[in-house]
């Protein structure tokens, strides 16, 4: 049994579809945990979601999603997530970018792209060309800096209290009681990838405070695990397993002879089978004579 | 009858055709447009929400909502917490439906871990989603009729939310911001009396007193001219806005994620999904009512059919044991200590999970790097696109309209600013 997620029944005609309909724009496809999410040249992606939108009936944008992955060369990754209501199902659509080439608007195409590129723009600072109405949303009038980005601090650069003596709101710089304490609860014998206090000479990455140990395992693969244990299950038995003939045993054939051969019933099998010797044949005839009761011994009763 | 030049007036065909005299009188004034503040403490608003309105006299003719007042960075604040540690931020986001929310999460979670969910917690989780829902609708029903001039239901409706919230504190200790579903099932099990209530309740109070209440409203002749054909949404601007939950299915659009996309027990139940014919606010508005009577329907069969067994996955590298079980084994102790200081670790990966909450399509998008904090946790809120509208919706209708289109949009700031 799987997961109690909303199921949503996968398109198998989906990926030949794809490829037709985007070309050589269609940078990836892949198919992880049961949801569909390729990957399109930035450039395109106004036109992608056209032809999405009008040939493959993804009718419905839900979602823009910014997510930051500082390591990579273009950090920012733009994921666009589409429902299509009379195919029921959805489609994730990833572009990536950096923080200075602009991503095309597709406010054309879907109106409400407006308010969700806003935020992807506040929150990342990824600039959407085309969009006229790119200001912030969700921080405050007057915010500076991208609060979503790996390296913007949680605690932020600035806070507000309302001062007594100037009789207005005031902006500070943060000043914290307590530094803000992230603890690394990950296991170090788990191979942690940074080095211990006074391990240094052991040797290591060294490369600063990491994220400790990850589950080997991604969700596509844990997901692959279970469906292929459900398969691999053997079937119940169609009769419950007994043992009464030596055959049962499944202790192979030979045991079987041998044991045909010690146990009562496989001598009786053995001797009707061989030819008959007179004795046998004699004692097959005559019929056994009851015994004649026994005589009371010695004495009178 | 003169024959001066005909002045067609804004935004009303009233006079079309009519010559109409033109001259000045003593006291006339040109009026241009002017820009007004609704908001941010507005009691109409449901929350701080700010909209920059022009007006032409009383026509709205452009609307641009300011949101973000209550933005608390919930997302950024997920990501430096362990998955159960992000679990009470989701019932402070629509702060009306908490455990709706809760259950995209927790889905989300699931669907990255592949954890199998006993069939009693499943049926737990529907059957307190259902409540959820009611509970929503009693609020937004209520504040609704009350935005467009009627005091009476509000307070009626406002007994049931009442009820509704005193069962989620037997359930869960905590009236609002339960924090009862968890990922692999839900906290704890509830008292058999509870259930036996809650059947009691959807049986006998709930039809009595809503449907009393509905009766002063849904005829009503004030109420249907503040609603009637206010802010139609045809079936494509539905679509091509995102709309979701009961403006989609106002606007005649039957979908409803809990029949397409089930989870959960949802698949088991029968239920119908009402449907709008106009896409007015008068159809957002009867939509949610008849999903009150869905949702008992969906509860009683809950309640008909609720299995026994455990109540959360038994998986122990997910789920800690119970209390009990701590105090004989060993093992279960170190479970405890290691699932209620580093937290379960979640496989790498990426979900969109999107459940129907009583507001709309609410999904999780979450990316998982294989450690036991979320990588990046995107909440797609239903207010967002339907607030994002109103300037669509508004436009051409009088200012005292905007609080009937806010009402029906069931807006909750908690959800849109995150």
């Amino acid at each position: 049994m799987a997961s109690p997620a909303p199921l949503v029944a996968p398109q198998p005609a989906l990926d030949a579809a794809l490829k037709k309909l985007i070309g050589t724009d269609l940078l990836a496809h892949d198919f992880l945990v049961g949801e569909d999410s390729i990957t399109v040249a930035r450039e395109a992606v106004a036109g992608v979601m056209i032809s999405l939108r009008d040939n493959l009936e993804y009718q419905q944008l839900m979602e823009i999603a910014g997510v930051d992955y500082p390591d990579r060369a273009e950090r920012f990754e733009v994921v666009y997530h589409l429902l299509s209501v009379t195919k029921n199902h959805r489609l994730r659509v990833r572009v990536s970018t950096d923080e200075a080439t602009p991503v095309p608007t597709i406010v054309p195409v879907w109106p409400n792209a407006g308010w969700l590129e806003r935020e992807v723009f506040d929150m990342y600072g990824v600039l959407f060309a085309g969009n006229t109405d790119l200001r912030r949303i969700l921080t405050d009038y007057g915010f500076q800096g991208h609060p979503q980005r790996k390296d913007f601090p949680l605690t932020g650069y600035t806070e507000l209290r309302y001062s007594e003596e100037d009789k207005r709101v005031v902006y500070e710089p943060v000043r914290l009681a307590q530094d803000f304490r992230n603890f690394d609860f990950l296991s170090p014998w788990e191979g942690a990838d940074y080095v211990l206090p006074g391990d240094e000479k052991a040797g290591g990455t060294g490369e600063g405070p990491g994220k400790g140990a990850p589950s080997p395992m991604t969700a596509e693969a844990v997901k692959k695990a279970d469906e292929k244990a459900e398969k691999d299950k053997a079937p119940p038995p169609p009769t419950p397993k007994t043992t009464e003939k030596p055959e049962q045993t499944g202790a192979g054939a030979k045991a079987n002879i041998k044991a045909a051969k010690t146990s009562r019933d496989g001598a009786k099998a053995t001797a009707t089978a061989k030819a008959k010797t007179p004795a046998t044949k004699k004692a097959e005839k005559a019929p056994a004579k009851p015994r004649a009761p026994r005589k009371p011994k010695g004495g009178d009763a | 009858m003169t024959d001066s030049p005909q002045v067609k007036h804004h935004g009303s065909d009233m006079f079309e055709g009519y010559p109409v005299d033109t001259a000045d009188t003593a006291g006339d004034q040109v009026v241009t447009n002017y820009t007004i503040n609704f908001g941010p403490q507005h009691p109409a608003a449901h929350g701080v929400l700010r909209m920059v309105m022009e007006l032409d006299g009383e026509i709205i003719e452009r609307v641009d909502p300011h949101v973000g007042l209550l933005h608390r960075g919930t997302e950024k604040l997920i990501e430096y917490k362990t998955y159960l540690q992000a679990l009470p931020y989701f019932d402070r986001l629509d702060y009306c439906s908490p455990l709706g929310m809760e259950h995209s999460y927790v889905l989300a979670i699931e669907k990255l871990l592949d954890l199998d969910v006993p069939a009693r917690a499943q049926y737990l989780r529907t059957l307190f989603a259902e409540l959820t829902r009611i509970c929503n609708h009693m609020l937004n029903i209520g504040s609704h009729v009350m935005d467009v001039g009627a005091m009476t239901p509000n307070l009626w409706v406002f007994e049931l939310r009442e009820d509704c919230l005193n069962f989620f504190e037997r359930a869960s200790g905590a009236r609002m911001h339960s924090a009862y579903f968890r990922p692999g099932g839900v906290h704890q099990d509830v008292p058999e009396r509870l259930l036996y209530d809650i059947g009691e309740w959807v049986e006998k109070r709930l039809p009595k007193l809503f449907g009393d209440a509905m009766s002063l409203v849904i005829d009503n002749r004030i109420f249907k001219q503040r609603n009637v054909d206010i802010a139609t949404v045809s079936k494509e601007d539905a679509l091509a806005w995102g709309f979701s939950g009961p403006m989609i299915r106002g606007s005649g659009i039957a979908w409803d994620l809990r029949k397409s996309q089930p989870y959960d027990a949802y698949a088991a139940m029968e239920f119908d999904i009402p449907v709008g014919t106009r896409g007015d606010c008068y159809d957002r508005f009867m939509v949610r009512v008849e999903e009150v009577y869905q949702s008992a329907k969906i509860i009683k069969q809950c309640l008909r059919d609720m299995p026994t067994g455990p109540i959360a996955s038994l998986d122990r590298k997910v789920v800690p044991p119970k209390r009990g079980e701590m105090k004989q084994s060993m093992e279960s102790l170190i479970h405890h200590f290691k699932l209620y200081t580093e937290g379960f670790h979640v496989p790498a990966g990426e979900v969109y999970v999107a459940t129907e909450s009583p507001k709309g399509e609410f999904g999780v998008y979450l990316v998982s790097d294989g450690t036991n904090k979320p990588y990046r946790c995107k909440i797609r809120p239903t207010a967002f696109s339907h607030l994002q509208a109103m300037d669509m919706m508004a436009k051409g209708h009088m200012l005292a309209d905007t609080t009937a289109i806010i009402g029906a949009i069931d807006v909750v700031f908690g959800e849109c600013d995150r």
